[in-house]
């Protein structure tokens, strides 16, 4: 029953995701396109949840879904057009090479799926995400955190010097 | 096992269920649908409930009388203004883009109801006790947001979209104090999950613990549900009402029944984090948790009709310059405590 409905709920979750991403690229409208983004990153959200990684999940939903496609849409909005609409159309200078470039990856992954079947790893899910991910991140790779955590803020600074910058010329 | 009062109802529900459905699965797909309704039932009742009880407080604040026609003291003020909603012309703007403008009142009480599933009502009463439990409220709170913005996108609107950008500043820097304060009391707790948050709180409440990161909390949920000092989302006297303005009728109800279940998720939030949830002497915990959320949305309530409305700058900097290094402070002195508790002990 539990399994059958994980099944079911996966292939709805993978079918919403591919649906929305396809609207990501075909919209015409910017906004309409972001709003489609929302809706991949929460249903990946809910990918990760059938995956039984819990805090992955809400991480997900409330970095991705929730402050990206804010900054999406004010930057969207920030830009003076009268009108959204054909906001996002395609570049056709490039539309032939991108069509070669995914064929191409298509077949190569297609020819690695097909010869080297996925193994089945059984891995006991861990019940407590929480405290594992904290005893990794601030245990074994508190290094890499720290060092990401000092990058990060270098970065909002600069952001926040080149913002005060462009207002004073 | 020990078990609460609403613990015992839904189990003799599901037991009676069982004797007349006589299958396991069935009993727990009715089960889901009940629970689900109740969930319903909880935010419609409570509305109805907050709408008279914000009238009338508001009223008795400013020394008026409030409504007091409709049936005894005006207790059917409600259903009265739901029936005039209901029939109010639904009127769409000309230039408003149709879907997304129709699809946000809905979508906007999405959030404001999903976040009432890990809420613990009383002694084992929690639909769904996650290990995330506190993390999964900030994170669908913070999604609202999101809503705001379309509403006042979609309305084509100078007012609306002005009030959505305010939204969008707002929610920003309420979520970042909050987060913070909440921080503080889930290092004491060691877990995120609510029912470990409310277990933690049988000897002390977090308020007496956490003072300071229990006003910030507070400050940083009246930004988050819009209420008065810093309603500048609507800001009626400056733009009109933000991105309700577009909306009439039913829609501008949706808009209203989310606010009031957001005020009721911020009230019961506070009860859980730092005044001991369901715990309480005599009484079953349903009860005092009921009473205790209810001195919450009064406090609330009291807040809101006493202060004038701040200005975008003022709160902003509020936020930012005093809220958020307050909250860091207090976390750090919560790190300090808790290593010398557990160094004492």
């Amino acid at each position: 029953m539990n399994n059958a409905m994980d099944t079911v709920l996966f292939y709805v979750l993978a079918l919403i995701v591919i649906i929305a991403a396809c609207g990501i690229v075909y919209c015409k409208n910017l906004v309409h396109s972001a709003l489609f983004m929302t809706l991949c990153f929460i249903s990946i959200a809910g990918l990760y949840v059938l995956l039984n990684a819990d805090f992955l999940a809400a991480v997900q939903l409330m970095v991705y879904a929730g402050t990206v496609v804010i900054l999406i849409a004010l930057g969207i909005m920030m830009t003076r057009r009268i009108s959204m609409d054909r906001s996002n159309m395609a570049e056709r200078k490039y539309t032939g090479w991108v069509k070669c470039i995914s064929v191409v990856l298509f077949i190569c992954l297609s020819y690695i799926f097909i010869n080297f079947p996925v193994p089945l790893a059984k891995v006991n899910t861990v019940q407590d995400t929480v405290a594992a991910l904290a005893q990794l991140l601030l245990g074994h790779y508190v290094l890499a955190f720290e060092i990401a955590a000092v990058l990060l803020l270098a970065a909002m600074i600069g952001a926040v010097v080149l913002a005060k910058g462009a207002d004073d010329k | 096992m020990h078990y609460g009062l609403l613990m015992s109802i839904a189990n003799m529900l599901s037991n009676g269920i069982n004797s007349i459905v006589n299958s396991r699965i069935g009993t727990q797909i009715i089960m889901a649908l009940i629970e689900i309704i109740a969930i319903f039932a909880v935010i419609s009742v409570a509305v109805i409930i907050l709408v008279y009880m914000e009238r009338r407080v508001c009223g008795f604040i400013q020394d008026r009388l409030g409504p007091n026609r409709v049936g005894p003291f005006g207790i059917l003020q409600t259903v009265a203004d739901m029936i005039k909603l209901m029939t109010k012309e639904d009127i769409i703007p000309k230039k408003a883009h149709k879907i997304l403008w129709g699809i946000t009142p809905m979508l906007l009480f999405v959030p404001a109801a999903l976040v009432y599933a890990v809420y613990p009502f009383g002694d084992g009463a929690i639909f769904a006790d996650v290990n995330i439990g506190i993390f999964f409220v900030m994170a669908v709170m913070s999604q609202s947001v999101l809503m705001f913005l379309l509403g006042g996108f979609a309305s084509e609107n100078k007012y609306s979209f002005i009030g959505s950008m305010r939204a969008v500043a707002q929610m920003l820097s309420s979520e970042i104090p909050m987060a913070f304060s909440i921080l503080a009391v889930v290092m004491i707790t060691g877990s995120l999950k609510m029912s470990d948050i409310v277990s933690a709180q049988s000897n002390a409440w977090f308020v007496v613990l956490q003072p300071l990161a229990f006003i910030i909390f507070i400050i940083s949920m009246i930004m988050e549900t819009n209420r008065t000092p810093f309603n500048l989302v609507e800001g009626e006297s400056e733009i009109i009402a933000g991105p309700f303005t577009e909306y009439s009728g039913m829609r501008w109800a949706l808009f209203f029944l989310s606010e009031y279940a957001n005020l009721l998720s911020a009230a019961i939030l506070t009860v859980t984090l730092f005044l001991g949830g369901w715990h309480g002497p005599l009484l079953p915990g349903v009860f005092w948790f009921i009473i205790k959320v209810f001195i919450v949305i009064f406090i609330f309530m009291w807040i809101s009709w006493t202060y004038p409305r701040t200005r975008i700058d003022q709160m902003m900097s509020l936020s930012w310059k005093i809220l958020l290094p307050l909250a860091l402070l207090n976390i750090v002195v919560t790190g300090i405590g808790v290593y010398i508790y557990k160094w004492m002990y």
